[in-house]
């Protein structure tokens, strides 16, 4: 390994580790003004009782004081339900911003130290591992020993990479308050941009653009040469880093509603609920704006982009779920199921999280536009499930925690809805196709390997078939590791796109569909 | 229903198993077994490379998942076969089973070219073909390899080339010819390719010829010895000298047997009711003026099964194959030929066009008979469409329009260089023609790609 890399993956490390370790520092002390400050009034009396016994005494661990935290409030519910007394259960989760400010740690007061020691290091780190990478070889394709890792083939590399990145999520998702100090350290940055106080979201906003940055020079780096590749990858990282990061903190610091311009229901699929519409339509001229924009993305934007150039145009080239599998995932792509009984699970899967996201959100609106008298408070219910099933558990556990498991494109393929919606337009009204080049397919199975989305590419090319398939999401890697030509991404006549009955060329004693 | 006839494919190949499935699309009556020893499924022997250098895993390599032919009712059998009884329809196998055929498909494959060279039975000694090839490659070259020699530059040579330089071991290429697959390519494609085989660092002889393989006193390599008489140090020596159809066990038999396994454009031999395609094949008469009498191909061995099915199927059908193509990998540069582009012409009779990138690693070549019609074409480094030099090269394109509509054959991923325009002009300018050049998509604009 060259000199400069193997500094880089010490930094990493390093890096690694200073962030796994900062969520210990520090000590908790809660008082009656933190209690009062972070509750909301229906709340206050009840918290600031339920807690009084924690009044000023120092807690060493974060451990024992959220235990503490929650045990209170969670005893108080608990005679509550047992009274079925519905109404006085406190729903809110509080853990977190009473962690946030009760909390006194050395990060709070050198946050851009420790910020630099652990995200930065493993930046730099990160950046210095990729840039070196294949220098002094001739450009080509890069995946000499893959299937030898310990990393990219289910080895105890990847295996442990996986399981880091589940805590990361369940943690993140479910145990926020464990992370206060990691918030505390972006604190600054969040002011910053925004004006605001940093929330976890922020945090996660920052490392996703960041790794996705870094892991994008690694793109380049290894797709030198291949000019597709490298477009779309700096496309995917312009459109993190301004769409989805940096525009909507800015919305915020001009006292604008939050809004990622690209992102689009249902994968947005909070984007009829109630607070959002009612955030959106008082917020005057550009509130309405965004409110249509978001419409016209979903009812204009994606036929018609999609008719042109097929979903690619959003999956591998805007897309952020899109963006982080294509760089930080690039690694994993080749451990996608190719088997026909997956491409069942996945078309089962796929259409039954549209459908219920096409039910829950018209019931929404339904309930909205009723006052609230045609479901009441049930929508709130479906919200908090599909949030936690399909938003968080299988977006973010399962979609990007599996990477070294299933490949890169777990979510996208068996879960996203807007996926679903896209893909259904790209199999039955676009353009775009990946044609086969006559008789040259030698069925040597590269394209099918490394098909992040699972589709079986050489059973395809191998009988001249075009590849017309609902999930491909046009990243061009078959077409880049294909060693005979055989594959290209085209947007052409719809005439002739679907040849289910293909003949190979090459052979003029028969006529025959392959 | 009880099967109308029992049709035995021996070989799984490509060969094979194409009949075998055309057989099934074509009869739902039939009885189809399929034999072979080296693999119960079929899978690509084309891929073996990228088993080894851990781009796939070796299931990766079979095109049809296990379930396939128990649905198409194909069955496999894993067993060598070791004599054949025409008489009796009967092949005996190793494990000592005997099963019967109505009819018999020989698609045996080949075997890699051994020329008697002293040593070459050592022990790191070895030529890659099959799949056990491969598994005794991988032991060979586990440890203690720091160099070696590879005899012979052809298509599996450099692959195997490739291999071993993912091991770090040190590669000396010995070749014949003066350059690079000579034999078959132009003087301008196969410096092209030796320079890329360079820059990888491999050490390339070209008139360099294998006199003996040195053992270490123990029965392993440990040196080659050239004609010139200069000593190589290696550990590893690869056998890649070419392939011969693989025929041993049917030798001494009724069948009538040359260099390949003779047959008439049927595919049928000698005997009735055997048939024998893919690379173990040898043509009495060539198909056509342009085609060798053995076709050593992945393509040609798909066109032979799919053709024999045919036949059997009850609807003779001679084997006729259309616009030759082929295409490779050397390294990082792919290569496709369309039609034909021999390595050598008489300048009298063919009028030859050639176009290099400056950065010497993309190149096209096209070669025109004497009235200006289009013969075949080489690229190299970029990618053409297979369609558009069938009906060309088919249809007797003059070589002006071909370069006219050039454009329609570019096969290269969006906001590839536009060599297309590059080689218009070239040919304009050569020509002293005025040609309308392709002017650059609307992305390729966007991103402003230049040469
Ligand atoms: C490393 C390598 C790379 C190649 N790359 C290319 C390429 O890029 N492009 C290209 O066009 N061609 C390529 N070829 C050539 C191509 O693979 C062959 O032309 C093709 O596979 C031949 O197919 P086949 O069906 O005739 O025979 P095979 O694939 O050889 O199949 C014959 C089968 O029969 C079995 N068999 C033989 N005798 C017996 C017996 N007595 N009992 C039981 N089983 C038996 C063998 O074990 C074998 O499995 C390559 C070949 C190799 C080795
Ligand atoms: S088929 Fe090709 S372009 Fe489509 S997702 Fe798979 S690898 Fe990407
Ligand atoms: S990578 Fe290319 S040659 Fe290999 S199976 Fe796929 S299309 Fe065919």
């Amino acid at each position: 390994m060259k000199y400069i890399q193997l500094i880089g993956l010490t930094l990493f490390l390093t890096g690694l580790l200073a962030f796994t370790v900062i969520p210990f520092l520090g000590e908790y002390t809660i008082s009656e003004a933190i209690v009062l400050d972070n509750t909301k009034d229906i709340h206050q009396e009840k918290m600031k009782e339920l807690l009084e016994p924690m009044y000023d005494k120092e807690y060493s661990s974060s451990f024992s004081f959220i235990r503490e935290l929650n045990q209170r409030v969670d005893d108080y519910n608990s005679e509550l339900k047992a009274e079925s007394n519905w109404d006085q259960v406190i729903w809110d989760d509080y853990s977190f911003p009473l962690a946030k400010a009760s909390l006194s740690s050395p990060v709070q007061n050198h946050p851009w130290l420790f910020l630099f020691v652990s995200i930065g290091l493993t930046v730099l780190g990160g950046l210095f591992y990729n840039f070196p990478k294949f220098k002094g070889e001739p450009e080509g394709i890069k995946n000499n020993g893959i299937f030898h890792s310990k990393m990219k083939n289910r080895g105890w590399l990847g295996m442990l990479t996986g399981s880091y990145l589940i805590l990361f999520y369940v943690i993140l998702y479910w145990f926020p308050a464990y992370m206060v100090n990691l918030v505390w350290m972006v604190e600054p940055l969040s002011l910053i941009l925004s004006g605001n106080s940093a929330s976890q979201w922020f945090l996660y906003g920052l490392i996703y653009t960041l790794a996705i940055l870094v892991m994008g020079v690694r793109m380049f780096r290894k797709y030198r040469g291949n000019r597709y590749q490298q477009i779309r990858t700096a496309s995917v990282m312009f459109f993190q880093t301004a769409f989805a990061f940096l525009i909507p903190e800015i919305l915020v610091l001009l006292n604008k509603p939050y809004f990622d311009f690209k992102n689009i229901w249902p994968l947005d699929y909070s984007f009829f609920y109630d607070y959002r519409i009612e955030t959106l339509t008082s917020s005057g001229a550009i509130g309405m704006f965004m409110l249509i924009w978001g419409i016209l993305l979903i009812v204009v934007g994606v036929p018609l982009f999609t008719y042109f150039y097929g979903k690619r145009w959003y999956c591998s080239w805007v897309c952020g779920c899109g963006g982080l599998a294509e760089t930080v995932g690039d690694p994993y792509r080749q451990l996608s199921d190719k088997s026909l009984k997956s491409w069942k699970i996945e078309r089962y899967l796929i259409h039954g999280v549209l459908v219920l996201a096409v039910v829950m959100t018209a019931l929404t609106i339904a309930n909205y536009f009723s006052a609230f008298s045609f479901l009441g408070n049930v929508t709130n219910q479906l919200h908090s499930f599909y949030g936690f099933a399909i938003g968080s558990a299988f977006a973010g556990v399962v979609g990007t925690g599996f990477y070294p498991f299933m490949g890169n494109r777990v979510w996208c393929r068996f879960g996203c809805p807007l996926a679903a919606y896209l893909g259904m337009v790209q199999r039955f009204k676009s353009r775009f196709r990946i044609t086969t080049n006559g008789g040259q397919c030698i069925s040597c199975g590269n394209c099918s390997t490394y098909c992040e989305m699972g589709i079986d590419v050489r059973w395809y090319a191998q009988r001249g078939q075009n590849i017309v398939r609902s999930s491909c999401v046009g990243c061009g890697v078959c077409s880049a590791v294909c060693p005979r030509g055989v594959l290209k991404l085209e947007n052409g006549p719809e005439e002739g796109r679907i040849n289910e009955m293909p003949i190979l060329i090459g052979n003029d004693s028969v006529k025959l569909n392959a | 229903m009880s099967p109308s006839k029992h049709i035995v494919i021996l070989g799984n190949g490509i060969a094979g198993i194409t009949c075998a499935r055309h057989l099934r699309k074509g009869d739902d009556n039939i009885q189809i077994t399929v034999i072979s020893g080296e693999s119960k499924y079929f899978f690509s022997r084309t891929a073996l490379m990228y088993v080894y250098m851990g781009h796939m895993k070796f299931e990766h390599t079979q095109p049809y998942e296990n379930w396939f032919w128990e649905k198409n009712r194909i069955d496999l059998v894993q067993d060598w076969v070791e004599k054949v009884d025409f008489k009796e329809k009967k092949l005996r196998c190793q494990s000592g089973k005997t099963i019967n055929y109505d009819q018999l498909v020989l698609a045996t494959g080949s075997k890699p070219n051994k020329f008697g060279w002293p040593g070459q039975g050592l022990k790191g000694v070895q030529g890659l073909y099959s799949k056990q090839d491969l598994e005794l490659m991988e032991k060979n070259t586990e440890s203690g390899v720091k160099k070696a020699v590879i005899v012979g530059g052809g298509l599996i040579g450099i692959e195997m080339a490739e291999m071993l330089a993912y091991k770090n071991i040190e590669v000396t290429f010995l070749v014949r010819e003066s350059g690079f697959w000579r034999n078959i390519l132009p003087e301008e494609e196969s410096e092209m390719v030796g320079r890329h085989i360079r820059e990888h660092h491999f050490d390339l002889r070209v008139n360099t010829e294998l006199e003996e393989i040195i053992s270490d006193g123990s029965g392993k390599v440990k040196a080659v010895k050239t004609k010139s008489g200069e000593e190589i140090p290696c550990q590893f020596v690869g056998l890649t000298a070419g392939v011969s159809p693989n025929l041993d066990f049917l030798k001494g038999t009724e069948l009538d047997l040359d260099r390949g396994i003779l047959v008439d454009h049927l595919f049928q031999t000698n005997l009735r009711d055997v048939f024998a395609i893919g690379d173990c094949a040898q043509f009495r008469e060539k198909p056509d003026k342009n085609r060798n009498i053995i076709e050593q191909v992945w393509y040609t061995g798909r066109m032979h099964g799919e053709t024999l099915a045919q036949t059997i199927l009850g609807k003779p059908t001679p084997y006729k194959p259309g616009v030759w193509f082929n295409s490779a990998k050397f390294l990082d540069i792919e290569y496709q030929t369309y039609g034909q582009v021999p390595a050598d012409w008489d300048e009298s009779q063919v009028s030859n066009f050639y176009w290099e990138h400056s950065s010497g690693k993309v190149c096209f070549r096209m070669l025109c008979d004497s009235d200006g019609r289009i013969l075949g074409v080489n690229n190299f480094g970029f990618r053409l469409r297979h369609e558009f030099f069938d009906k060309a090269i088919r249809e007797q394109w003059s070589g002006q329009k071909v370069i006219q509509n050039l454009d329609k054959a570019n096969f290269d991923p969006e906001f590839f260089a536009p060599y297309i325009s590059a080689i218009q002009r070239k040919y304009a300018e050569e020509n002293n023609i005025t040609l309308k050049i392709s002017k650059p998509s609307f992305f390729q604009r966007l991103i402003g790609a230049k040469l």
